[in-house]
């Protein structure tokens, strides 16, 4: 059976219209289910119906359908985007159609425009001029946009499950502590390979425990084997790296004694202050006070990096961006072209990405607590999978599977 | 809201009634959108110039109507069946989105017209095809709008915000019968004339519904266009050649009969009616 809703609305009880279109439904060898009644109070009122058609074949579907619409009953997809006009600068008009992160397409002027740079949570802006529809965040609408409004004329693709059998057949389905790690790594490995040959970028979104956890010397050997093309990230991530890079500790643990060092606590202020005094990682680099780490890697290799604040920082480092919109929009331009993120220990940062990312990106979370790998999804990001494993461990394994040599 | 009646009553003819008309100077069968054109049958220009000057004179000597005159345009043939520029409800004029693209040339002289005379111009978004007075026909105060040759049934939604009126639909099947003043006629508040064989049997019971005097015609009149009178008062003007049956329907309920020569016309499927379109004074 498939089936179509359409509606029809007008005075359509007085004219027979609604009986007509019922009979030819049966006439055409059809279905009807009627999902919802508006009748109009006094005679100058329209009335409104809601109907789930459906046939044995999409050809009969098709007849039906091409009947109806003359008859005025139109699916509820073929109707014609509404479009109101905001009337403040950052504030869409009430029913704006708040988007998803999966591909949209909206009806406007009798045909179908792909919705450029979606994501969830933002509404949908068409440029009467040139007919392009783009996704908007709220804060970027401006007053006279014309905005979506409703969902007809909104059609959403869902996404078609690979037939290939990789990784990503997995997706969807409950994270668990008890999955076969290394086959998922394994699969990781492949999805980077075949991204990085597609022509696709990587992003890494990564949390401080990389460092705690001693991953940072294999992140590094990522950045240079140029499996990242994009790092996010905040204070944390590039202050631990920088304090190990500078003291080889990591919130004054040492990395490779298995022992706290003495008044080593300070190390990190220590490391904020030397790289706030060269006025940012990128000159410390140039400086030649920063010589290892993953900071450094990503500003040898050229590789972009956006670290965003957040209100618990310590510093912060000159390169944090404090300002969360201008982090977001940060983000949002270096996530151009982006086929796959991979997401290691990092709650905020990953959900934070999340929300910014096209249903279409691979997503991989690494968390040692699966309540993340979860939430993310729970939050709309469902294209991913979740590894629930130690950061370091999970770095290791992936760069013994892509064959990276040892330093 | 835009009501025809300011006063909230049905009023018809409106006591301040003028009419729209274009000379045929420029009129011929150019291209075939209807069955009833064919462009091996030409129109007899002197002919039609006669029968459509016959028909001014009774509108305005006769019946001492006002009739405002239309420049013609060459290459827009049609424009003479001013009927079908748009529908016009008070000092708001609703323009007409022709179908066919051979008509929608008209629409821009229709528009700079009304504009320039003070009127209101509304027009409805593209994707809507809607013909004007020739689809849409009040009887008291509802509106019966004819639809799938030329106007969309899904127009009738969008009617009805703009005028805050019930809106019937009635889908026509005859080809031949393409708009719905080729087989529909308002006589008055409670009487139309019509012909069953242009609607299906949803369109016969809406009708018979909602008119409380439904006349009927016969085939042979319909085909003569007996539909498509003209209605000032109690004055009907058709194309000649009327049955006796009725006439004499006509004749008793009050009705003047006024037969006039109009074959040239009928040429390209109109008669009285699609040659006149009606304003306020």
């Amino acid at each position: 059976m498939v089936s179509e809703i359409v509606e029809v609305s007008g005075h359509i009880i007085d004219s027979l219209i609604l009986p007509k279109i019922l009979d030819e439904i049966i006439d055409l060898d059809g279905n009807f289910e009627i999902l919802e009644i508006a009748i109009g109070k006094r005679k100058t009122d329209p009335s409104t119906t809601r109907l789930r058609v459906s046939a044995t074949s999409e050809q009969k579907l098709q007849v039906i359908l091409k009947r109806l619409a003359r008859l005025g009953a139109t699916p509820l997809t073929l109707r014609e985007v509404e479009l109101v006009r905001t009337r403040q600068d950052g504030v869409f008009p009430s029913q704006f159609y708040s988007t998803t992160n999966l591909p949209t397409f909206v009806r406007y002027q009798e045909r179908w425009r792909p919705v450029q740079n979606i994501e969830m949570d933002c509404g949908i802006v068409i440029d009467p001029h040139t007919s392009r529809a783009s996704c908007v965040p709220m804060v970027h609408v401006k007053k006279g946009d014309h905005v979506v409004c409703g969902t007809a004329g909104v059609r959403v693709t869902p996404l078609e499950r690979s037939r290939n059998k990789d990784v990503f057949q997995f997706m969807g389905s409950a994270v668990s502590s008890e999955k076969p790690k290394a086959l998922l790594i394994e699969g990781v490995a492949k999805a980077m390979g075949s991204t990085r040959r597609a022509g696709q970028k990587i992003l890494v979104v990564g949390g401080p425990a990389i460092v705690h956890t001693g991953g940072g010397p294999y992140l590094e050997r990522l950045i240079e084997a140029k499996y990242v093309d994009v790092l996010f990230g905040g204070n944390g991530l590039a202050t631990h790296d920088i304090e190990s890079a500078l003291y080889g500790t990591s919130l004054g643990t040492s990395l490779d004694r298995k022992a706290a060092a003495r008044d080593a606590h300070e190390h990190h202020m220590r490391a904020i202050n030397t790289i706030r005094a060269c006025g940012g990682i990128r000159q410390a680099v140039r400086q030649g006070v920063l010589t290892k780490g993953i900071m450094h890697a990503c500003v040898r290799h050229r590789i972009p990096f956006v670290l965003a604040g957040s209100i618990r920082d310590d510093g912060p480092l000159p390169d944090v961006i404090t300002d969360v919109m201008t982090a977001q929009d940060e983000m949002r331009h270096h996530l151009k072209g982006v086929g796959l993120a991979l997401m290691i220990a990092s709650t905020l940062h990953a959900i934070a990405t999340g929300n910014l990312l096209r249903a279409t990106v691979k997503t991989i979370c690494v968390d040692i607590n699966p309540a993340v790998v979860t939430k993310l999804a729970d939050r709309g990001t469902f294209q991913g999978i979740g590894i629930v494993s130690d950061a370091a461990s999970f770095l290791r394994e992936l760069c013994h599977d892509l064959k990276l040599p040892r330093r | 809201m835009i009501s025809n009646y300011p006063d909230g009553k049905p009023a018809m003819p409106l006591p301040s009634l003028a009419l729209l008309m274009c000379r045929p100077s420029h009129y011929t069968v150019a291209y075939e959108i209807n069955p009833w054109m064919k462009v091996t049958r030409q129109v007899h220009q002197p002919v039609a110039a006669r029968q459509w000057q016959a028909l001014y004179d009774l509108l305005t000597r006769s019946l001492r109507v006002p009739v405002r005159l239309l420049r013609p345009v060459k290459g827009l043939p049609d424009l003479v069946f001013t009927a079908n520029a748009g529908l016009l409800v008070g000092k708001a004029f609703i323009r007409t989105n022709f179908r066919h693209p051979e008509r929608q040339g008209e629409e821009v002289i229709f528009e700079r017209y009304f504009r320039r005379r003070g009127y209101r111009v509304v027009t409805l978004p593209r994707q809507f095809n809607f013909e004007g007075e020739g689809d849409a026909l009040w009887v008291g105060d509802t509106l019966f709008l004819g639809f799938r040759f030329r106007t969309d049934a899904t127009v009738h939604e969008h009617l009805s915000k703009i005028l805050h009126r019930r809106i019937l639909p009635l889908e026509l099947v005859d080809k031949r019968f393409y708009h719905l003043d080729t087989c529909f006629c308002p006589l008055d508040a409670t009487s139309v004339l019509w012909y069953p064989g242009a609607f299906d049997r949803y369109g016969w019971k809406a009708i018979e519904t909602h008119v409380p005097d439904p006349v009927p015609v016969s085939t042979a009149d319909a085909l003569r266009f007996c539909c498509n009178a003209l209605v000032i008062d109690r004055a009907v003007i058709l194309h000649g050649g009327v049955s006796k049956p009725l006439r004499k329907e006509l004749e008793r309920r009050g009705f003047d009969l006024y037969e006039l020569d109009l074959s040239e016309f009928l040429k390209a499927g109109g008669s009285a009616k699609c040659l006149v379109l009606r304003m306020t004074r």
